[in-house]
């Protein structure tokens, strides 16, 4: 199994290049993926002078703008489907607010209640069956997508496919930068990218990091107007689902919160919910997980403590 | 009065042990609920003025017998700011002077004055310049106006990348040299955008020659605003061409020129940003506000009779410290009533330019919410 290896932050703290470094890569060229940037793709000057190794940019982004140019079709698909997954999100806010609020509440209480752990178990069940019920009407809108139009696209595609393939083939590892989670993901996803990077090494930070898994979770507990409710925007792209990478979570979440902690770990197991701060990394070799020392993890009791496989 | 200082007057102290008492506390002296004003220095009376609206503007200072210490203590709620300025009373001469114990300053197009920051006020970390926060520039152009047939000079925010190959929603800011002087608006966009609670936008800052006159509902200043400003800025920029993406800003007098802009031209602007605004109104009789308000106070009767729907989206904010508070509160259920969605937010603050700063980051990321839940770099 080839190596995925997931970093925090890069803008302050860049550690691409001593993790390509440390893969025994050699000189060989990095294809990058930097789509989530969207119409910024293009400004990989920064990372190439990081890495110092010729870099070759996917240009997923153009790719797929210049793609809907020529297949209207095509764009009208997607657009579509975006649609239908935008208004299924909406909806699915509307519950979640509602399934969320007890558990939190519930997990506040300290009064001694021989009711308290039962309501606790079943108010989280709530909460996790919901997250069930909207990963399943995921699948299902994207596998519907699939079925109606894959083969009729593949010609459209099939050019930029090739072409992509050909700088893989020629690279000998995948870089995915953050930005736009959505974005990113149906870039990714509509190249067939996970397919044509065989095993190929990848590191990916950020946006990069979350959409390599089995769902792409969007949090953040500190927006303008209040608190937030995490919330699984998608079903990522499913390299492994054991973890779930929280990139710049020391500044989004409330750490110092014992009941968002644990109802965030809780709501998510059995994925490991790990930090991806600045400075962190975790690696992916061999069906293993390894981390630099920074790397943290989000516990059920509410704490943090650095990350340990299987804990 | 601060338990400090009690215990230290109950002692009698000598001159020395008061310097010492002042080189060792911040001033005023801040407790819970209450604040201690202290001023030093021979005067035959002295007096607080604040701008706080419901207490008495002048309260004078009690001098501690056989001293030069002068105190004043005010209760005060908890989150208070105030702004204020000593009065000290010679000979019958009134000299209004700065705090001269308290360093802490808000300036404002007639000075500055001096700030009390009372228990659980702090300054909103973002608007601190971030040195993390990529700035947005500001250029200078000239618009020749049709309206007030004369150029108008303006003041233009690009946020940091700005590129005219992507498409961004516009700000107009009335008062804007003030708002980036006073408010330090170009900051607190920076750090905004740089969080992703606001998208990049594009900011006109406006200014008038005759702000009492042009921001009181003239209709001139509505034509300039929608048929001189937004065109040339439509053409020049790169901008969303949504009345959602377009937001209007004023405070106080710049708060009616947004909203009779609005209602002169509905449906232009989709997002209105209302700080402190005159709406100064009559039920009956005549205001009292002074000439200067009489064609606000048409322009305010008028749309309260009939508020059409001048907006989609409208975020207000007041201090509690301000007369127009109940004006403002007085138009959140006709704005409701038009259909508007509506957000408004009351802090224990005055008609200030850091209380209109204070409110940006609700203000801003609710009518232009960023992508900071979709973006991860």
């Amino acid at each position: 199994m080839s190596q995925i290896v997931l970093l925090g932050p890069q803008r302050h703290q860049p550690t691409v290049a001593s993790v390509l470094a440390g893969l025994g890569l050699g000189n060989g060229d990095l294809a990058v993926v930097t789509a989530g940037w969207q119409e910024r793709e293009g400004e990989v000057d920064e990372l190439a002078d990081h890495v110092r190794r010729p870099v070759t940019n996917l240009h997923l982004h153009h790719r797929a703008e210049s793609l809907f140019e020529r297949s209207p079709q095509l764009f009208q698909a997607l657009r579509q489907r975006q649609n239908r997954l935008r208004e299924l999100q909406r909806l699915h806010r509307l519950r979640l607010d509602y399934v969320l609020k007890p558990a939190r509440r519930l997990l506040r209480r300290s009064a001694p209640s021989e009711f308290l752990d039962e309501e606790r178990r079943e108010a989280l069940d709530a909460v996790r069956h919901l997250d069930a019920r909207h990963e399943e009407r995921l699948g299902r809108i994207h596998r519907e997508f699939d079925e109606q139009w894959q083969e009729s696209f593949q010609d459209a595609i099939q050019r930029d496919r090739a072409e992509i393939a050909e700088i893989l083939s020629n690279s000998s590892a995948l870089a995915i930068a953050g930005g736009h989670v959505a974005v990113l993901l149906n870039r990714l996803r509509l190249f067939g990218i996970t397919e044509l990077r065989g095993e190929l090494p990848i590191v990916a930070w950020s946006a990069g990091a979350m959409v390599l898994g089995k769902k792409v979770v969007l949090f953040h507990d500190r927006p303008p107007q209040g608190a937030g409710n995490a919330e699984v925007l998608e079903t990522g792209l499913g390299l492994f689902d054991d973890v779930l990478p929280l990139p710049h979570a020391s500044y989004r979440l409330r750490l110092e919160d014992p009941v968002r902690v644990s109802l965030f770990v809780r709501r998510f197991a059995p994925a490991a919910c790990v930090t991806l701060d600045p400075g962190d990394q975790l690696a992916l070799s061999q069906g293993h997980w390894q981390s630099s020392p920074s790397t943290r993890q989000l516990l059920a009791d509410g704490g943090v403590s650095a990350f340990r496989e299987g804990s | 009065m601060n338990i400090h200082l009690q215990e230290l007057l109950a002692s009698t102290p000598s001159a020395a042990a008061l310097d010492a008492f002042i080189a060792e506390h911040d001033f005023p002296l801040v407790d819970e609920s209450a604040v201690t004003f202290v001023y030093r220095g021979e005067a035959d009376q002295v007096e607080l003025r604040h701008f706080v609206y419901g207490l008495e503007s002048a309260q004078p200072f009690s001098r501690v017998p056989g001293t030069d210490l002068w105190l004043r203590t005010l209760t005060l709620p908890a989150n208070s700011r105030v702004e204020y300025k000593f009065d000290v009373i010679r000979e019958g001469r009134h000299n209004w002077i700065r705090d001269p114990l308290n360093p802490d300053l808000a300036f404002d197009p007639f000075g500055a004055n001096s700030v009390c920051s009372c228990s659980g006020y702090q300054r909103p970390d973002w608007t601190f310049e971030d040195p993390e926060a990529r700035k947005g520039s500001i250029e200078a152009i000239d618009l020749e106006s049709r309206a007030f047939g004369e150029q108008r000079p303006l003041q233009i925010y690009l946020p940091a990348r700005y590129r005219p190959s992507r498409s961004y929603p516009l700000l107009v800011v009335h008062d804007g040299d003030d708002y980036l002087r006073y408010s330090g608006l170009d900051t607190v966009l920076d750090n905004l955008i740089h969080r992703l609670e606001i998208p990049p936008l594009v900011v006109a800052l406006t200014t008038s020659p005759d702000r009492l006159k042009e921001y009181a509902a003239d209709p001139a200043h509505a034509s300039f605003v929608v048929e001189d400003l937004l065109p040339m800025m439509e053409e020049r920029y790169s901008l969303i061409s949504e009345a959602d993406s377009r937001c209007l800003m004023g405070a106080s007098f710049g708060g009616v020129a947004t909203l009779s802009t609005a209602w002169r031209f509905p449906g232009v602007f989709g997002r209105l940003l209302l700080q402190s605004g005159s709406f100064a109104f009559t039920d009956i009789g005549n205001h009292e506000r002074g000439p200067a308000f009489d064609p606000v106070v048409e322009f305010v009767n008028a749309f309260r009779k009939q508020p059409g729907k001048p907006t989609n989206r409208a975020f207000l904010s007041c201090g509690m410290h301000e007369s127009l508070i109940y004006e403002n509160r007085s138009l959140i259920p006709i704005l409701q009533k038009a259909g508007l969605e509506v957000r408004f937010e009351e802090a224990r603050d005055g008609h200030n330019w850091e209380n209109w700063r204070d409110r940006l980051r609700k203000g801003l990321s609710w009518l232009f919410p960023g992508p900071l839940w979709m973006v991860y770099e």
